[in-house]
């Protein structure tokens, strides 16, 4: 218990009492049956998994399919703590697109000495073929989703801005129609801001970007590795919602300056592009030539302006993680305001001093990779043993560049339903942001990752982590 | 529609009827070895024949029997039309066209899978095989509902349609190539007990042996089998039936494409050519040449759809 009470649980305020937020949510879950939500929990297993909502996990024997775990108590935030966070997102998100563009055109944030040259031009995540190319609209991140953190009743966090190609988002609409569907009188008591406009936002917001060779209503189609992808589940089910084509690289080829896609009636081109491969798979002309998962020539047919890809390719500088540490700066520089959302310490191991401080407190720092994601290749310090303490420490010896570390930090908790009653478990929250020309987007909420072992900081799926739903209340 | 997704549907509907007939020629060989005591063997070698898998079986098995048979044809991963390789192979192409599904037709398939996958982990005992058999059978009847009950009718629903009739043809053609000796009327006299029962597994391997009998009322000739299994078109495994079928899809597809592709011709001739026919010609000009030919213009026929609409590079 003791060791618990250094945490922020964004429920549980005392022993018979919570937090404004979870009133509502708290009466009700005090009239039901301990014995009938397990069955509910149940229920809920089942209905992901005959509805194939599955995430594929890497580098095991059987390429075998698991679902997210998901667990029935909702995260919930006040529509006032939502309103300043969503302020923050996009002050953030507005400079991060207005960074991206600044990189590949003048440099003026570097040229002023603000982001350090290097940092940016020797970037794996920096592409040249951007240079000098303004995509339809100046929009670089279509679709952002920004790791949130929280340690207190106002201490937010910004841990990571994701702005390649965010996913998890098809776990929040799904979460949602399970509670919608597990619990109907709930939201008749506690009302709840909607999520399900999310699909028809990102088709508008995609359409709105539409490339100057685009004449008529604009074509999406949704690009994907192919079923064997992890998040593949989530890239069928967003053209489906969108109503738009799912395709992978073998079904497009350049006809005649457009890309042109393969229907039954010959081919027809594609004015937008949400591609959820990697920049560098997306051409094998223009990276890597060995990729048989984009589309060879594309690049061309971008910078001609035949096609939208979102996110722009070359977005990744701006979610590189040691780019991530000048954030603050980078929102002061484009918007003239100060950051609203704070970002958390971070150390860049390039710097001597840094390595220095990073090595000789391993035990207590969060360590990663500058391009890592998905929680794999970090290093949790104070969870880490002797051995893979001293394993990390050689490594980031070997290739400082290549690491960040950040102070372990103490993520709130909300409860989950375990053994018939509620246990506090750590939580980080992935809102997601539209971006056009009209503006920006965000969707009430987002995913709430949740960390199933107890005591345990690494809410990643692909690590064991589930979902919860998110509200955000309508007050 | 993608040529993918066209070939996808195709594709996922073939080899969900696959599955079915595989199920099926178990069941009739599993009641042909039942009612006999002798020489199963043989009648074992030609279910795995029909299911067009005898040289894989050949290159695992040096001996027909029951259990290895069964074992075979239902969740041999080795095997490529095993029950349980077909449910997973038409699921991951379920997945492949998932947008082109309704979720109650996505759901089936997936559920199809899982429930395949539990029932068929282990060996199934002879005592369980004919539960087990209604159970594939009962799940390829709910994705053929939900796609009835739920599909739009349009370019989804015809390709989805061509692969199940495509496939049927091919599957009661080649009942009919392997078992054509004992529909020869000068080869035995008409109604021996052997006949009999060698006639009555046909009819079960397409599940027509009831509805024979109530249309012909116990008048059981090679000819009017073979007439049945080839021209009636009152029922739904028949060539001429499937054939019939595949027309009308395809003429569904050129009217809404408003285009006339090489593939309708052929599917016109050949259907043509089936109504131009009765059995006795087709007796008289040999009824294993007429069944090969059938195979191969089937199959050609089938080859020039995935062309036609470009379901490959």
């Amino acid at each position: 218990m003791d060791k618990n009470k250094q945490f922020f649980d964004e429920m549980i305020a005392g022993p018979d009492t919570v937090t404004d937020p979870y009133i509502g949510y708290n009466k009700w879950f005090a009239e039901q049956d301990p014995d009938h939500l397990t069955r509910k929990s149940q229920e809920a297993e089942t209905f992901f998994r005959r509805s194939g909502i599955t995430f594929n996990v890497y580098g095991q024997a059987e390429a075998q399919e698991r679902l997210i775990p998901f667990d029935l108590v909702p995260r919930i935030i006040a529509e006032r703590e939502w309103a300043k966070l969503s302020k923050g997102i996009a002050q953030r998100v507005t400079a991060i697109n207005a960074f991206i563009h600044d990189v590949y055109n003048r440099q003026e944030i570097l040229r002023a000495g603000v982001v350090p040259y290097d940092l940016v031009a020797k970037n794996d995540a920096f592409l040249p073929q951007m240079m000098g190319f303004s995509p339809p609209g100046k929009v670089y991140t279509h679709i952002v989703g920004t790791d949130i953190v929280r340690t207190g009743p106002d201490d937010f966090f910004v841990l990571e801005d994701n702005a390649r190609t965010p996913s998890g988002v098809s776990y929040m609409l799904e979460n949602r129609e399970t509670m919608l569907q597990m619990f109907p009188e709930l939201f008749s008591r506690v009302r709840v801001k909607p999520v399900n406009s999310y699909p028809d936002s990102l088709h508008r917001a995609l359409c709105d970007c539409a490339p100057p060779a685009c004449n008529g209503k604009p074509r999406v189609a949704v690009l994907t590795p192919g079923i064997h992808n992890s998040a593949y589940f989530e890239h069928s089910f967003l053209a489906d919602q969108m109503g738009v084509e799912l395709v992978e690289g073998h079904d497009l080829r350049v006809v005649d300056g457009r890309i042109a896609m393969r229907t039954t009636l010959g081919y027809e081109p594609v004015d937008v592009l949400y591609r959820r491969i990697d920049d560098e798979y997306l051409d094998p002309l223009s990276f890597n030539p060995d990729s048989m998962l984009g589309v060879p020539g594309i690049m061309d047919i971008y910078r001609a302006g035949g096609i939208t890809i979102a996110n722009a390719p070359g977005a990744g500088i701006a979610d590189d993680k040691a780019i991530y540490s000048y954030m603050p700066e980078i929102v002061e520089f484009y918007t003239g305001e100060k950051a609203i959302l704070k970002n958390v310490e971070t150390f860049r191991c390039a710097e001597p001093d840094a390595l220095k401080y990073t090595l000789d407190n391993l035990h207590e720092l969060v360590v990663k990779e500058v391009h890592g994601s998905g929680g794999y290749g970090m290093l949790v310090g104070p969870a880490a043993s002797k051995q893979e303490l001293e394993d990390f420490a050689a490594k980031l010896r070997a290739r400082p560049a290549n690491y960040i570390a950040q102070p372990t930090l103490s993520l709130s908790t909300v409860p989950i339903f375990t053994d018939s009653e509620l246990a506090p478990r750590h939580v980080d929250l992935r809102p997601y942001v539209l971006v056009s020309p009209n503006g920006i987007n965000i969707t009430p909420g987002g995913l709430t990752r949740v960390a199933l072992t107890e005591g345990s900081l690494v809410v990643n799926s692909s690590q064991g982590g589930g979902t919860k739903d998110t509200w955000v209340l309508e007050e | 529609m993608l040529g993918k997704t066209a070939g996808g549907l195709y594709w996922m509907f073939r080899l969900l009827e696959r599955g079915e007939n595989t199920a099926r020629m178990v069941e009739a060989g599993f009641r042909m070895a039942l009612t006999r005591s002798t020489d199963s063997e043989t009648e074992w070698k030609s279910v795995v024949t029909t299911s067009g898998v005898g040289r894989g079986y050949d290159s695992v098995y040096d001996h027909y029997a029951a259990k290895e048979v069964i074992d075979y044809l239902l969740r041999d991963k080795r095997n490529p039309s095993s029950v349980l390789s077909v449910s997973k192979a038409a699921r991951d192409n379920a997945r492949l066209v998932r947008t082109a599904l309704t979720t109650e037709v996505w759901e089936a398939v997936n559920e199809n899978w899982m429930v395949l996958t539990d029932l068929l982990e282990n060996p199934v005992q002879q005592k369980d095989l004919p539960a087990a058999l209604a159970t594939i059978r009962q799940h390829s009847a709910l994705v053929r509902g939900a796609l009835h009950g739920t599909m739009l009718r349009n370019d989804i629903y015809d390709f989805s349609r061509l692969g199940t009739f495509i496939e049927r043809a091919d599957n009661t053609a080649r009942i009919i190539d392997v078992k054509y000796y004992t529909l020869l009327p000068s080869v035995s006299f008409v109604g021996s007990s052997l006949d009999n029962v060698q006639w009555e597994t046909v009819l079960r391997s397409v599940s027509a042996h009831r509805s024979f009998r109530w249309l012909h009322q116990g008048d059981m000739t090679a000819s009017a089998i073979a007439d049945f299994l080839i021209l009636d078109r009152r029922l739904p495994r028949s060539l001429a039936f499937c054939i019939s079928q595949v027309v009308s899809q395809l003429d569904a597809l050129s009217d809404d494409y408003k285009v006339t592709l090489p593939c309708n011709d052929m599917a016109r001739k050949l259907d043509k050519d089936m109504r131009s026919r009765d059995i006795g010609a087709i007796f008289e000009d040999g009824l294993h040449e007429f069944i090969s030919t059938f195979i191969g213009r089937n199959n050609a026929l089938a080859m020039q759809i995935e062309t036609d609409f470009r379901f490959n590079k």
